[in-house]
């Protein structure tokens, strides 16, 4: 669903409108839970706060600390009729139920020929927050979309936060929702009626018509006020904020890209091996002919994220960084 | 060693009848795969079958097994067919999983067998899970997730019995203990002697139950089912057995003795049953071979349907990746 333009809006951050989608799906539909860490409690962001109130423990379950047993119960319920919503408080606590998250809930539907879909949400927050350091920075999307099976979205505002929230759990497949940790708290528009943001669905949040930069996420915010430095250079960035990685919105991408002839790709994630990789392989070999120069990504260089606030802004990627590549793919550095 | 005292003569002959289907249906099994008429590879259930027939014949038609590697046996029991496993062990359209899953994954949602599980110990979480889903939907459903002596030293093992015994879920573990976790004696690896032991860690039943007398399996199942279906929470029951095959057709064995094994297989679980159905007059001679001359009509029968059926289409190599239309 689209969202009216002059549709009312209330301010709140991302958090809170993550909450509000929740209440709303779980008023819906019944067969709606929530199993996590620390969620009678709010949840570590606040995207869980008030949901015990309104629906009770049978409904939103604290979960130990047991990764697998989180997903594994999910997919047992998912398969049974519920529909579950996951919750791991940061995206590497995912790793302890990776078999779960790999082998069963992206494979049961497939590997099962069919006679069962998995519908199920793992939200799981990601992204550097000052200093959490190696075990509590990453971004690990690439890892997810890998798997045929799993689709993955990643919001930037708290708008997307709570209609693409809305579109996961109403989806009849294995969704992994990531938050990332710095705009939780980002405040901004949200209507207040209930809709849906289209999975695969990809957003222009600023036209231009030198060079398309494909981001999502934290680093859209990123992309926008690097944008403002570029057109005080005379370069207009055309910035497509994905949303959902899979499935890809890539004829939107394809558009731009034909229209401006230049792409950069920005996330937050690790360059190597990172999904920016798979839109600039994606994009030349099905559109090489239109572009102008060779794609440039932006990405944390390869270490675990440090703690130390100056390496931190040394391996993280920021507005600095996407100038420079733009810079770069327009023949100006 | 059999006596026939806790269940009805017909619950003790339909045991009878499922064991000698799955030992007849394995035994085939065996022999297609070293034809070579079965791709991939297979982990067969011979002389564990006093397990998924007592158990699964404590359970009503809609509770839920999560199954393992070697989860053909489990499949039967539970109700499946033997032509769409076969089928699916032929990797065809008409199998259980239309061919996309193979011997480690066959399924069946609608007898509740939520499938076999090629990751040990794989199985335990999503019965726990079906077991909350079937407590927040008041359906009364049991689960049961069967695995084996691997699976007990795995976290996922762990997690399952400590979240099912907090809320008291309706799930009961069945541990198939025959005594090779892969290749490599349970002895060598396990820090209790009896597996049954975990249990008292999460502070639920854990009962050891000699795996190859169906009076035991299944009697000691019932217990365990009624149980949890009346809300006092998960048992473990650690059922001792022997397998009497490889880890899988074609294993070299050569971390146990032939002669370990040619003892076990003195003691089968399923002569041993068909003594005591002659000694309490439920069976006669004559209709215990006629059980196994059914079984082996509906395994032919089910050979016929596998190598009949046609080979998935090429162009539906992607297909139930996601969900059509969503």
């Amino acid at each position: 669903m689209d969202i009216e333009s002059d549709a009312p809006t209330r301010r709140m951050s991302f958090g809170q409108a993550t909450v509000d989608a929740m209440r709303l799906a779980m008023r819906e539909d019944k067969r709606v839970i929530v199993l996590g860490e620390d969620i009678s409690w709010g949840g570590n962001f606040g995207q869980f706060r008030g949901l015990l109130d309104e629906f009770g423990t049978q409904r939103v379950i604290d979960m130990p600390i047991s990764e697998a047993i989180i997903m594994a119960a999910s997919v047992g319920a998912a398969v049974t009729g519920l529909r579950p919503v996951a919750s791991m408080s940061f995206v590497e606590f995912t790793l302890g139920a990776m078999d779960e998250i790999v082998n069963q809930a992206a494979k049961f539907r497939y590997m099962f020929g069919g006679q069962v879909s998995v519908p199920l949400v793992l939200r799981a927050s990601d992204g550097v927050l000052r200093s959490s350091a190696g075990q509590h920075s990453s971004s690990l999307e690439g890892l997810f979309t890998h798997l045929p099976g799993l689709k993955v979205v990643a919001p930037s505002n708290p708008a997307d936060a709570k209609g693409l929230l809305r579109a996961a759990i109403a989806d009849n497949d294995p969704v992994v929702y990531l938050e990332n940790k710095k705009i939780t708290a980002k405040r901004g528009p949200v209507p207040v009626e209930d809709y849906r943001v289209a999975l695969g669905s990809a957003a222009i949040c600023r036209p231009g018509t030198d060079l398309t930069l494909v981001t999502y996420s934290v680093m859209t915010g990123h992309a926008l006020s690097a944008c403002r430095r570029l057109a005080e250079m005379g370069i207009e960035a055309e910035v497509i904020d994905l949303r959902s990685l899979v499935p890809l919105d890539l004829a939107t991408v394809l558009r731009s890209v034909a229209k401006t002839g230049r792409l950069v790709v920005a996330h937050e994630a690790w360059t190597f091996g990172g999904f920016g990789a798979e839109v600039v392989a994606t994009i030349t070999s099905r559109a090489f002919d239109l572009l102008q120069a060779a794609p440039v990504r932006v990405g944390a260089r390869s270490a675990p994220i440090p703690f130390s606030p100056a390496l931190e802004e040394e391996v993280v990627p920021g507005p600095d960084q996407i100038v420079e590549a733009a810079r770069k793919v327009m023949g100006l550095s | 060693m059999s006596t026939i005292d806790g269940m009805t003569p017909d619950r003790a002959a339909h045991i009878h009848r499922t064991m000698v289907r799955i030992r007849v249906f394995e035994s085939r099994v065996e022999e297609l795969f070293k034809a070579g008429k079965l791709p991939g590879f297979v982990h067969t259930y011979i002389g564990q079958e006093a397990i998924a027939a007592g158990v699964c014949a404590a359970l009503q038609p809609d509770d839920y097994i999560t199954s393992t590697h070697r989860g053909h046996g489990h499949a039967i029991a539970k109700g499946m067919a033997m032509g769409p496993i076969m089928a699916e062990l032929y990797g065809k359209e008409t199998g259980a999983c239309r061919g996309r899953g193979g011997s480690m994954h066959v399924a069946d949602f609608s007898v509740g067998m939520l499938g076999a599980n090629g990751i040990v110990a794989g199985g335990l979480g999503i019965a726990t899970g079906a077991a909350l889903s079937a407590r927040y939907r008041e359906s009364g459903q049991v689960a049961v997730g069967f695995f084996g002596d691997g699976g007990i030293n795995k976290g996922t093992f762990h997690e399952a019995l400590n979240f099912a015994a907090a809320h008291r879920l309706a799930v009961v573990f069945v541990c198939e203990n025959n005594q090779y976790a892969q290749f490599t004696s349970r002895l060598r690896t396990t820090s209790v002697e009896n597996l049954a032991d975990r249990a008292a860690a999460y502070g639920i039943p854990g009962i050891t139950v000699d795996g190859n007398d169906p009076n035991q399996t299944h009697l000691r199942s019932m217990e365990a089912v009624e149980r949890a279906r009346s809300g006092l929470g998960p048992s473990l029951l650690n059922m001792e057995t022997y397998r009497f095959g490889g880890h899988y057709v074609g294993d070299a064995e050569v971390y146990r003795e032939a002669s370990e094994v040619e003892d076990r297989r003195q003691s089968d679980p399923i002569r041993t049953w068909e003594r005591a159905l002659s000694d309490h007059g439920i069976m006669t001679e004559v209709g215990l071979k006629t059980i196994w001359k059914e079984a082996e009509a509906e395994t032919e029968a089910a050979v016929r349907y596998a190598e009949n059926s046609p080979d998935p289409e090429v162009s539906t190599a992607l297909d139930f990746v996601f969900t059509a239309g969503s």
